[in-house]
């Protein structure tokens, strides 16, 4: 592994003694003050996260929209100017590469946001695969990005931004002109955490300004700086998955729950489409189900899932969820048993009962 | 940052205290600092036979499970139950309300082989 990665903060927290710990590579805060206080932050009021580790990947030409659309599972042709798009890049196998969004910036240029851990493997998979007039370029030493996610996210920033008015951001869709203090921003509303929000890319050197900038002017209303930590449990809660446990190279996105975002019918063939099509179609052979303790215990990423005596998967995820206080995970287990009402989850030699539960575990409560 | 005086250290994190022949052992501020908030805390039941530095039992954060390793070997002869339903005091007080388990010692001199708060300090200080 080479050298340890910092993000364009790394100043700020070593200068406020923030701990950092190592996340696939790069430099970052578990926490600033607690896990569950800055859960509940995002839940109740607003909390901003450093998210400049993920990788940032132009893709432009004329052939851009045909490229895509062979490389990714949600139809691209239908991705207006100004919007952004989820969707899932897999293999022939159907296995997925990574998990990403797509930023529609012009009829012929895309930015693809994608896993930190993922980047090189992406970005060479593209190269790869080019074809016709398409540019490909891993800009993501260029851009720093925050997310400010809560119920008080849009107040706390429409103070700070003069030229437009975030209410007309949709859900999913995106500015590249805001006016933010003294920079300039591309805001989407969308985020990590189940709660409303936005993700800001800015340049890498504006980072530390605009976060210093944000966090002072939203302490009032209860804003708080968040890490990796309860970013986690957040999307975990929200049941978002989370590339390396949901999702893998021997996990498909059927698999994983995501079919809504695999376009079979889309014009354009692309990889894994026919493994996705019968699965679909006839059932995965494993599915992503979310699971409830009975008995005392917490059940963790890797931890086996059984019925019985017979081994039917593993935990995803899991945790004590921070706002419901349950112990609760998903697992991914053999599809016969995704209607069992109890399984047993192994925790060190013991199995200790759970029940299934429905997803996701937190939905937020519409205005 | 310096550890209370009159209690003895392992490496570990854990902190023991003489009691009447008796050993009452908790884990150190320092870990659950390290560990952030505590939301589990699985220890054995009361007659378990613990052995020096095997795990007798973890604590679990929002993030991690850490084991706890046995300062001492020795017939567990108390439990703090307290921390079933509240795990966060382990945060709250660590030397004080959670505590986790007394031992009845095999050989209470075994403590003495313990660090002391001026050594576990300074390992502290280091990492």
């Amino acid at each position: 592994m080479d050298k340890q990665k910092q993000t364009p903060l790394y100043d700020v927290y070593k200068e406020k003694g923030v701990k950092l710990i190592d996340f696939g590579g790069w430099q970052l805060p578990v926490q600033f003050t607690s896990i569950k206080e800055e859960h509940l932050a995002v839940r109740t009021k607003a909390g901003l996260f450093d998210v400049s580790h993920m990788g940032e990947i132009l893709v432009s030409g004329k052939n851009s929209e045909s490229f895509l659309q062979r490389l990714l599972t949600n139809d691209v042709s239908k991705l207006a100017t100004g919007k952004a798009q989820y969707t899932l890049m897999c293999n022939e196998e159907g296995g997925t590469i990574d998990d990403l969004l797509v930023y529609r910036l012009s009829p012929t240029t895309f930015l693809l946001v994608v896993n930190a851990a993922n980047t090189y493997k992406d970005y060479h998979w593209f190269l790869k695969q080019k074809s016709g007039d398409v540019t490909i370029e891993d800009k993501s030493d260029q851009y720093g990005q925050l997310a400010i996610q809560g119920p008080f996210a849009e107040g706390i920033l429409q103070k700070l931004v003069k030229n437009i008015s975030l209410s007309e951001i949709p859900f999913f869709g995106f500015r590249a002109d805001v006016e933010i203090g003294e920079v300039k921003v591309m805001v989407s509303r969308s985020g990590y955490t189940g709660e409303d929000g936005f993700e800001l890319y800015c340049r890498s050197e504006d980072t530390p300004y605009l976060w210093n900038l944000i966090l002072t002017n939203g302490k009032k209303e209860g804003l708080l700086p968040c890490g990796l930590g309860a970013r986690d449990t957040l999307r975990f809660e929200a049941c978002l998955p989370l590339y390396g446990q949901e999702l893998a190279e021997d996990i498909s996105p059927i698999e994983a729950g995501l079919g809504f975002f695999v376009k079979t019918n889309k014009e354009s063939d692309f990889f894994g489409k026919d493994v996705l099509q019968k699965q679909k179609q006839e059932g995965s052979p494993r599915k992503l189900v979310g699971l409830e303790m009975i008995d005392r215990g917490i059940p963790r990423h890797g931890y086996k899932v059984y019925d019985d005596e017979r081994e039917i998967g593993f935990i995803t995820s899991g945790t004590q969820s921070p706002l419901l206080k349950k112990n609760i995970a998903l697992a991914l287990i053999d599809a016969h048993y995704a209607t069992s009402e109890e399984m047993y989850v192994e925790i060190r030699n013991k199995k200790l009962k759970a029940k299934i539960v429905p997803t996701p575990f937190y939905k937020r409560k519409k205005e | 940052m310096s550890s209370p005086k009159e209690l003895r250290y392992t490496k570990e994190h854990e902190w023991v205290k003489v009691e009447d022949g008796k050993v009452r052992i908790g884990i150190t501020d320092f870990a659950q600092e390290e560990l952030g908030d505590i939301v589990f805390v699985e220890l054995p039941e009361v007659g378990t036979e613990i052995t020096a530095n095997e795990p007798f039992g973890s604590v679990e954060s929002v993030k991690t499970v850490s084991e706890l390793y046995a300062p001492i070997s020795g017939k567990v002869v108390e439990v703090n139950e307290e921390l079933n339903d509240s795990p966060e005091l382990v945060n709250e007080s660590p030397y004080e309300n959670a505590w986790l388990i007394i031992v009845e010692p095999s050989d209470v001199k075994d403590v003495d082989n313990l660090l002391t708060a001026e050594q576990y300090d300074a390992m502290i200080s280091e990492s």
